[in-house]
């Protein structure tokens, strides 16, 4: 959840909206949870169980700067009659019986006269519904124990009593009154929720202190037949007490991507609202969504209202969070029908989410189709239902379990206590999906564009002047040439490398695409981006064309929609739908050209009257517009097609009337993927690229493009398809980034920040979308169409009115300007080459001065001296070597660039004190030892990536810096893909891979689904390394403050936010592009936040992102940074010279290559790095001295001395407004705006010290050690400092096997084993959380259930989520089922289990599994290497694997040797009755054990070379 | 590319030349064209870099990446029009271009750089063989008229780009025929004239009038100039010889280079050169003074012309052959140019300063030279000393002066009063207006003495600025 708009009237405890800090980016997430008895039996224990393992789930909260103040705490039970009628009698107030009356408690003002006239307003409202105010009671506290910052911002709690008049019938009448009674007095206070059937206990507490703060939770009066429980962290230091949980259906972990397509698409929506059950009071609800809600606060609005009007609440779940149902064969047909009726109705609340919900009566939970989320649960023989975040909550004797489980990606998991029973997922589902015949419903009613006859009025349309045309829509033979063709060609994405050094659209003085003023968000740590191409399944571009219907009803019609399966349109498809006539189906096509030579002001009249010609055709009944540009010529010039599509959609949204049409978008602008994501992003239903088709057609016709086809008609309509293809590939990874799963409701869901457009033009059109530093309007749009236009109708002869170059991609000198360019870039090499000072003077000058080309937004300020200073002598700054101490190389994997090229960096860096980066790819441990002649070539810096490559607790314990990467500059959210043929033997070597086969790195860490996740990690790493300090790296996008300030609460000790623009050893151009914003931003937003937060002082902050100067250097620093790092400019001092090959293995100067004669061309230097690094920090001195500064620390936060330099703006630039980003928030004196304290890891009495101390004579005298433990979820991480310890004194090799033994009873914490090493067994008895052996390199981990246990460990869950996680060797024995991810990403260990979750084996590259039991959906899903045996007991297990990778092979006498090794092994630690079983019918069993052999693998190992082309070519890592 | 580890694979291999022994007895272009196969395969070297250092280094920013692409796959007719976007006269820099992209090649850094030059040849003769390069007169005209005064490569390049802009040009050329240096101060073996007749006829089918044997400012009053166009551009280039002030200059036999081609060329044109004014090198000594390309044109046209023997002499030291420190890649180096007329024979020596002719009979018979040390004085300048004790003689009896040309003729520039830099170039703003209303200058004659290249890049900037001048705005590209 997130997302937080303005302070309420009552309190204002969020920070205002300051500088670049917006309330509105607020993260948190959370533990969740309930406890339940099943038979519906109300009692005080349950309350209590349920407090109880929210205090369990502490760890998941967090804390702030205050340590005493929680994020938030709550508690959901019924409404305790017997206590209340208790505390009435007291109180003289007369209550009814249970049911008549509905209770709330409210937040009031602390001041007596406002508090008078809350409740005041309160008796009026309530009196004015109808119903009767019974009374009020002050809710007893102890506030004594809370936080300072809860304190200060505590409300007056008091409950209100409501009594329930004749006239209204109890349940849900009375709640639906007692609904209007709240919706209408939150006006003026917080009510946590006003029911006749619950209540709810929470505030600004840690999960510890809820007991203590509420003495009403002790009185055993208080019963309920559950509790249901959320323990919230959040990213900022303000949560406030109306944003704890529960609300007051629900309680929520996980994040709404799509909030604001939901709150725009919900608005637009309540215009066809009606309902019985509401009747009149429907206005006094509306808008459903109350404004200023975090995410889960909105969606528990809908849920609230659905759930009144009348739907079950299992049904309005299945509505709002739909499984991923398209092309799911594991789910009925009826289903299907249920989810794709209502797919009609709205678009689902999409991203990571597990849910507790409650009506009072039925408590359940859902799951994401993702599954992003963990929900784990217990059911107790005695009818008792734990579920929670985590197993281990509470304490329940193994024999008392019946069942222990883990809710599934996109299941429900529901108790009916009324009925007192547990209904499963199928048999809910299979009642919802029966309650209308949806099926016939669909058939009678829902139209299929590939069934529309094809148009008899087809008009062919071709462009009279093409390459008018093309200009006219801003083509530049670059788009051709880079984009269009690897689309056309191959159905590929466009790919490329370094980073983006063109200037941002605001300050270019060329004309630019309307789109190139937006960058696409991104997912970072609140939740993660999903993997397209892998985890497709959950994916669908799906379309539903037409009219919606009255969201509160349920009719056949609702269904009469246009099903578009491919929303990108071809020409066929566009007149099928223009030339439509079905039932209610109508076309209105609205011309978007206006009249180019009357100038801006035609512009501006046509998007009015677009806007009044799409209101008018919905009046006239159309269901269709169709915004078209066709026709553009000498006269008529066309509105940007994304300004006309945002200000149609926004207007209809403005109207109510947006869901009463489809937008269709004709346009001869789109062509690359961003721009299609744009324009569905702001409301297109649909897009006809026609232009781009055309082109493809000619660049056919001129052999621009060889498709194998000789005819040519088949041969375009296959480079239409494969481009078409490309787009909604790119489109699926631009969803995912985000971690979308559906086009429906990435629609409207405006996943853009604008970077220079001004308010009023994002009011008018794109409304809602956030732009920070102002901008151009329309008449800058309009100026930039009309220059276009001119340049398209030149009148010049042909040969001199071929397209423009381009140049955007790569340097030209007619093109966009770079700043890397052939003069900066051979005045950089001379100046560190030779050590010229006035070359790096030339060099500088090129960069800083950015008069004529204005690039950056750092190249718009100038330094402001603040008149008190003076300038100090230049001896008295501080020396070249302590500013060198804060510069670090930036992350490039060996694999990326050359041996010579990575070493060399870290040669120089370990040199001259500062840090190289070893990127992701792990590090060869020969580079540990010091060089024989002195220096070191160790990366100081330790790469923690989402592929783990490499990542061995030796590499870790050989580490000063250990650095989580989130996300990468040039493609945040995405993973990326090191193809086979690049993997040489040394590549393999340091990634514990085989050579010749393909590595991807997932694009989430599989560890990390929200900000506690994070949290957990930072811990790990630093269990692993105590000495190290941990990083973490972010890209620079609107709300990485906020991220940041949880990631500091996370323990994080330095942070880094990287620019947008930085480099990359290959992306999709689009990303390169499009995605992330500069570093100015991000690391202004992020200094600014932690400063109000106040943990600014707890962690770091350095910067990256094209940073090349010295003054550079000193702008980040008064932005906020301490650090520095440095990428491209270092390869160029090292030779590169931008070739941009990077991703073609094909540098020709040796630096990003591995091909071994290239290599041999490097001549970089470490006297040249040098050099270059000393030229910068000299720079930085020179600086500092002028502006009377000696201390480079003194430089940090000081915005006050930059302002903006209005010399040198142009035409666009001149409408940027800095000033946030260099806002100076005022905090008091105490408040410490940079680093000067120390985080504390809470690594001082934990378990592993224990268990070192216990090994001493294992690790000094590789003596056997043997010793048991008692267990307990709050006991994380356990074994990896002992791990970390084995590997300092012994590296890779650890211990003899079997050194040390230890047994654990209980239920073990998160990462239980993370990173063993080798010669550490640790068995438990009893069960284990996410994340078990992750990174294990080559322990035994050993898990089975008590022997005691009441259910059958094979059946029963044992161990969570993404466990062996990147385990590189090693031992694994799971008596038991584990959770998805099982050894996601295993490169090494060996390991038996008895089931699996969905997406087993994912990634794996190396090692074998053994599954003795059944696996979940998409399994071995980009598995390239390892083997997996999987005893297919039930036949069925191909229809649940991924075969995209892998084949099926029958067994060897190798295979059947380990097979039968691993048996007996698993037998021999867990005794395990089925490895007995199998064992004992070995013979008969072996058919049925299926070998899962990935095809790459298999042909590396029988040592045949590799084809280059085989599977996914898209993109290398970097 | 397709595939782009083909530098690697594929050495450079320049086209060759004829046979010198075959050569020079005739006045036919040295340089063989080659295949266009062989084309392909050297162009398929490029590297379509992500910075492309050759498009930086070529003063008129060729897009050689694209062609080099276009040509390799076999798309010529797409290559020449990318070509033509940006050079005029592709046909003469791939003949005779020093080829400064070539020395900012991206391959040069480790490697041999790619064959740009011959590349850029190689698809403009393909495209004229198959007869694209057709007249292609504008579409609309604006009514606006230009004079352009000078045929060498700025005047050809500036009428070219405004006659495609709608303007009526006329072009004024005080010889007989059109091509200003091209045709006459290059010899034949380098560039073969038909070259040059080939582009002038399609110039002149595209609406271009020329009018040769017009010395403006004499056959053509300057009153009159004015009055009859809207604009003017000078480009009559810059060909007033540096001289060598020495004892002896008055003998006999003593030459400026420039008489000495443009007389050769008449000749091989066939035109007759009366006795009395003929420089004949046949059996004579010959001395060039002047390393430059202009004194490797006479050490080609003496060897032709029979001469007894043929040394040419430089003030300078002999520059390196290879970059050195001082002059790192990306930039123009000053190396050793051993052009094909070397390898035709003769002798070169450098740091050789001539003191004197000495002559019999008012004929030069020798030069009294000196060898000579360069240095820095403490400023940084140039400091020539004479060595001591190292004075020689060289027996001549024909001495020819390439020692480059230092302004342009006065005669009309003055009549036109516009104003002139210190240099005595005639001063242009950036936009090459002169200080005179309506008169623009570019090439040499604006930035003296200079690369074909650059003079193609100043007529093309020219027309730029005159169009924008004419029309208020320009779809003329300014580069």
């Amino acid at each position: 959840m997130a997302k937080k708009s303005t302070g309420r009237a009552y309190n204002g405890h969020l920070p205002a909206k300051q500088g670049l800090y917006d309330p509105q980016f607020e993260h948190d997430s959370c533990g969740v949870g309930f406890v339940c008895d099943i038979k519906g039996r109300k009692s005080h224990d349950t309350v209590l169980k349920g407090i109880l393992a929210l205090e369990h789930l502490m760890h998941r909260g967090a804390t702030g700067s205050d340590p005493d103040t929680g994020d938030g705490a709550g508690v959901l039970i019924q409404i305790p009659h017997g206590f209340f009628a208790k505390e009435c009698r007291k109180e003289g107030i007369g209550l009814p019986p249970e049911g008549d009356y509905g209770a709330g408690i409210v937040f009031l003002p602390v001041d007596g006269k406002k508090r008078k006239a809350c409740e005041d307003a309160v008796k009026r409202i309530t009196e004015e519904e109808g119903l009767a105010l019974l009374g009020w009671r002050d809710v007893p506290v102890d506030d004594s124990m809370i936080g300072k910052t809860a304190r200060d911002t505590e409300p007056f709690i008091r409950q209100v009593f409501i009594g329930r008049p004749g006239s209204v019938p109890a349940g849900l009448a009375f709640e639906r009154k007692l609904y209007v009674v709240r919706r209408r007095a939150e006006k003026d206070c917080y009510i946590t929720g006003l029911s006749s059937r619950t209540i709810c206990y929470k505030g600004l507490l840690k999960s510890t202190q809820l007991k203590g703060y509420f003495p009403d939770l002790n009185d055993e009066n208080v019963t309920s037949a559950f509790a249901l429980i959320h323990a919230r962290y959040s990213t900022n230091t303000f949560p406030t007490w109306d944003l704890s949980q529960p609300f007051r259906f629900m309680a929520h972990n996980g994040e709404i991507n799509t909030l604001r397509g939901n709150i725009n698409w919900m608005a637009a929506r309540q215009g066809l609202f009606k309902s019985g059950a509401f009747g009149s009071d429907m206005r006094k609800i509306l808008p459903v969504i109350v404004p200023g809600g975090s995410d889960s606060a909105m969606i528990d609005n809908t849920l609230e209202m659905l759930v009144l009007s009348g739907r079950p609440l299992p049904h309005v779940m299945m509505m709002l969070i739909p499984e991923a149902w398209q092309g799911n064969n594991q789910i009925d047909e009826d289903r299907k029908h249920f989810y794709e009726y209502h797919a009609c109705l709205m678009e689902p609340w999409d991203g990571p989410a597990a849910i507790a919900f409650t009506d009072g009566n039925l408590v359940g939970a859902i799951l994401d189709r993702n599954g992003l989320r963990p929900a784990r649960y217990v059911i107790t023989k005695g009818g008792l239902v734990v579920m929670a975040s985590e197993a281990g909550v509470l304490d329940i004797p193994a024999e008392e379990i019946a069942v222990n489980g883990r809710l599934q990606p996109g299941k429900m998991f529901l108790i009916d206590t009324v009925a007192g029973r547990i209904i499963e997922d199928s048999e809910i589902k299979a009642g919802m999906a029966s309650s209308q015949p949806y099926g016939r419903w669909l058939e009678e009613n829902m139209e299929k564009l590939s069934d529309l006859p094809f148009p008899h009025t087809y008009k062919v349309w071709h462009e009279k002047d093409l390459a008018a045309a093309q200009k006219a829509f801003g083509y530049s033979k670059e788009d051709l040439r880079r984009v269009i063709k690897p689309m056309a060609g191959d159905g590929n994405e466009p790919t490329g490398s370094m980073g983006d050094d063109t200037p941002l659209a605001v300050l270019s003085t060329r004309p630019r695409m309307l789109y190139d003023y937006f960058k696409q968000l991104f997912a970072q740590v609140t939740n993660p981006p999903i993997d397209p191409i892998r985890e497709e399944l959950v994916m669908t571009l799906n379309t539903y064309l037409g009219r919606e219907k009255n969201l509160l009803e349920e009719t056949p019609d609702h269904c009469h929609r246009l099903k578009v399966n491919n929303p990108i349109l071809t020409n066929i498809d566009l007149e099928k739908i223009r030339g439509i006539r079905n039932r209610t189906f109508k076309t209105k096509t609205i011309t978007t050209l206006f009249d180019a030579s009357k100038g801006k002001a035609a512009l501006k009249k046509a998007l009015d009257r677009i806007c009044k010609e799409a209101s008018a055709a919905i009046k006239a009944g159309y269901t269709f517009i169709i915004l078209s540009d066709r026709g553009v010529d000498e006269k008529h010039a066309a509105l940007p097609a994304l300004l006309a599509c945002g200000a149609v959609h926004h207007h209809l949204i403005r109207t109510q009337a947006r869901t009463r049409a489809s937008i269709i978008i004709e346009s001869g602008e789109p062509r690359e993927v961003a721009h299609f994501a744009l324009l569905f992003g702001y409301g297109a239903d649909c897009i006809n690229p026609y232009l781009a088709y055309e082109t493809i057609e000619q660049m056919i016709r001129d052999k621009d493009l060889i498709i194998a086809f000789p005819d040519p008609e088949l041969a375009s309509s296959t480079a239409r398809k494969n481009y078409i293809d490309a787009v909604n590939h790119g489109l699926l990874k631009i969803l995912s980034k985000m971690g979308i799963s559906t086009l429906q409701s990435y629609r409207g869901a405006q996943i853009f920040e604008a970077v220079g457009l001004d308010r009023h033009l994002i009011d008018k059109c794109f409304s809602g979308t956030v732009s920070r530093i102002e901008g151009i309007g329309l008449d800058e749009i309009a100026q930039e169409v009309i220059k276009r236009h001119a340049a398209a109708f030149t009148g010049l002869a042909a040969s001199q009115a071929a397209l423009p170059n381009g140049g955007l991609y790569q340097w030209r000198r007619d093109g966009e300007s770079h700043l890397w360019n052939p003069e900066s870039i051979a005045a950089l090499q001379d100046a560190a080459r030779n050590n010229d000072a006035a070359a790096y003077k030339r060099f500088s000058e090129l960069i800083n001065n950015q008069a004529g080309y204005l690039t950056t937004l750092r190249g718009m300020m100038k330094f402001t001296p603040s008149s008190a200073a003076r300038p100090v002598p230049l001896d008295e700054v501080e020396p070249v070597s302590e500013i060198l101490k804060r510069f670090v190389t930036g992350a490039m994997s060996f694999g990326s660039i050359s041996r010579g090229a990575h070493e060399t960096m870290a040669l120089t860096m370990n040199r001259i004190g500062g840090r190289s980066n070893s990127g992701e790819g792990g590090e060869d441990p020969a580079r540990y030892k010091p060089l024989p002649g002195g220096g070191s070539i160790r990366s100081a810096t330790k790469q923690v990536a989402s592929g783990r490559f490499g990542v061995t607790i030796n590499y870790l314990a050989n580490a000063d810096e250990l650095q989580i990467k989130i996300a990468q500059g040039a493609k945040p959210g995405e993973g990326g893909q090191l193809p086979g043929h690049k993997v040489s033997e040394t590549i393999a070597k340091v990634r514990h891979s085989t050579p010749g086969v393909t590595l991807i790195s997932p694009p989430p860490h599989h560890d990390i689904y929200s900000i506690e996740d994070l949290a957990q990690l930072i811990f790990d790493l630093k269990n692993a390394n105590p000495r190290a300090r941990i990083s973490v790296k972010l890209v620079s996008e609107i709300g990485v403050g906020t991220i940041a300030a949880g990631v500091a609460k996370g323990h994080a000790d330095m942070i880094l936010i990287s620019g947008g623009d930085g480099g990359t050893g290959a992306s999709p151009l689009s990303s390169i592009k499009h995605a992330g914003v500069p570093w100015e931003l991000g690391l202004s937003e992020t200094h600014q936040t932690l400063v109000l937060n106040d943990l600014r002082s707890r962690v770091r902050l350095q910067t990256d992102g094209q940073l090349r100067t010295g003054r550079d250097v000193v702008i980040a620093a008064m932005l906020g940074a301490e650090e520095f790092g440095f990428a491209t400019a270092a390869l160029i001092v090292m030779g590169c010279v931008m070739l941009r090959h990077c991703h073609l293995n094909n540098c020709s100067v040796g630096v990003a290559t591995q091909d071994e004669e290239l290599g041999k061309r490097f001549a970089g230097k470490t006297e040249h790095l040098e050099a270059y690094f000393r030229f910068v920090a000299e720079e930085v001195r020179t600086i500092m001295s002028g502006l009377g500064v000696r201390k480079l620390d003194e430089l940090v936060g000081r915005t006050e001395l930059l302002d903006i330099n209005t010399d040198i703006l142009n035409w666009k630039s001149r409408k940027v407004d800095l000033s946030r980003i260099l806002y100076k928030p005022e905090v008091p004196a105490h408040v410490k705006t940079r680093c000067s304290i120390k985080q504390d890891h809470g690594i001082d009495a934990i378990l592993d010290l224990k268990l070192i101390e216990a090994a001493k004579p294992a690790l000094e005298g590789k003596e056997r050690v043997k010793a048991s433990f008692d267990i307990s979820n709050t006991d994380r991480t356990v074994g990896a400092m002992l791990s970390g310890e084995v590997a300092r004194r012994y590296g890779d090799e650890g211990l003899p096997d079997g050194t040390v033994h230890y047994k654990f009873t209980g239920t073990a914490g998160q990462s239980f084993g993370a990173f063993l090493a080798k010669g550490v067994t640790l068995e438990v008895e009893g069960q284990a959380n996410d994340y078990v052996g992750k990174g294990m390199s080559g322990g035994r981990v050993i898990v089975y259930p008590p022997g005691h246990a009441g259910f059958e460990p094979s059946e029963n869950i044992i161990i969570g989520n993404t466990t062996f996680y990147g385990a590189t060797s090693g031992e694994a024995y799971i008596r038991g089922v584990a959770g998805e991810r099982f050894c996601i990403r295993n490169s090494g260990a060996y390991a038996v289990v008895e089931g699996v979750g969905d997406h087993g084996c994912e990634y794996m590259t190396g090692g074998r599994v053994f599954i003795l039991g059944k696996t979940g959906r998409n399994f071995a899903a980009g598995m390239s290497g390892g083997i997996a045996y999987v005893y297919d007991e039930d036949r069925n297990f191909r229809s649940r694997c991924n075969m995209g990778m892998v084949a099926f092979e029958p067994l060897t006498g190798e295979d059947k040797a380990v097979i039968e090794r691993l048996l007996s092994d698993h037998y021999k630690y867990t005794r395990s009755a089925k490895a007995k079983e199998v064992l004992d019918d070995i013979g008969n069993i072996l058919k049925h054990i299926v070998k899962v052999m990935p095809v790459e693998y298999k042909r590396a190992l029988e040592g045949r070379t590799m084809r280059k082309d085989v599977l996914f070519e898209e993109v290398s890592d970097g | 590319m397709a595939d782009t580890k083909r530098f690697l694979k594929i050495k450079r291999e320049t086209a060759p030349y004829r046979a010198v022994c075959e050569r020079v007895k005739d006045y036919r272009e040295v340089a063989v064209l080659r295949p266009d196969d062989k084309s392909q395969e050297q162009g398929s070297r490029c590297m379509d870099c992500g910075v492309p250092f050759c498009h930086w280094g070529c003063p008129v920013g060729n897009y050689i990446p694209e062609w080099n692409d276009l040509m390799f796959r076999g798309q010529w007719k797409k290559a020449v029009e990318s070509l033509h976007a940006t050079n005029n006269l592709p046909e003469i820099t791939g003949r005779l271009c020093p080829a400064l992209c070539e020395f900012s090649c991206v391959l040069g850094i480790n490697d041999d750089p790619i064959t740009i030059r011959e590349n850029e040849l190689a698809i403009i003769e393909h495209a004229f063989r198959e007869g694209w390069i057709k007249p292609e007169p504008p579409k609309k005209r604006t009514g606006k008229k230009v004079a352009v005064i000078g045929s060498g490569p700025a005047g050809l390049a500036c009428a070219d780009q405004l006659n495609k802009a709608g303007h009526k040009v006329t072009v004024f050329e005080k010889d007989d025929k059109p091509g200003g240096i091209l045709r006459y101060g290059i010899p034949d073996f380098k560039l073969d004239k038909s070259v040059i007749d080939r582009r002038i006829k399609i110039y002149k089918k595209e609406g271009i009038e020329f009018r040769t044997s017009t010395d403006v400012g004499a056959d053509y009053k300057v009153s009159k100039l004015k009055k009859d166009f809207d604009a003017v551009c000078l480009t009559s280039g810059s060909r007033f010889p540096r001289d060598l002030k020495i004892p002896g200059r008055e003998l006999k036999g003593v030459y400026f280079a420039m008489d000495y081609l443009i007389q050769s060329n008449r000749k091989t044109a066939g035109q007759k050169i009366p006795p009395a004014g003929m420089i004949d090198a046949k059996g004579r000594k010959v001395v060039v003074i002047g390393g430059g390309d202009t004194g490797s044109d006479c050490v080609g046209t003496a060897h032709r012309q029979g001469a007894a023997c043929v040394v040419q002499i430089e003030l300078l030291p002999q520059p390196p052959e290879c970059r050195t420190k001082d002059c790192p890649w990306p930039r123009y180096p000053m190396l050793l140019k051993t052009s094909s007329s070397h390898h035709e024979g003769g002798e070169r020596h450098w740091a050789v300063s001539t003191k004197e002719f000495k002559g019999e009979k008012g004929v030069v018979k020798k030069l009294s030279c000196v060898k000579v040390d360069i240095g820095k004085d403490d400023k940084g300048r140039m400091l020539i000393k004479d060595i001591p004790g190292t004075a020689f003689d060289i027996e001549a009896d024909m001495v020819v002066l390439a020692l480059g040309f230092i302004y342009p003729e006065k005669g009309l520039i003055s009549q036109l009063g516009v104003e002139l830099d210190p240099r005595g170039n005639v001063r242009a703003d950036e936009h090459y207006l002169t200080s005179v209303k309506d008169v623009f200058a570019a090439g040499d004659m604006r930035r003296g003495q200079s690369l074909i290249v650059w003079a193609v890049s100043e007529g093309r900037r020219a027309a730029h600025s005159i169009d924008k001048y004419l029309m208020g705005s320009t779809r003329l590209p300014s580069l």
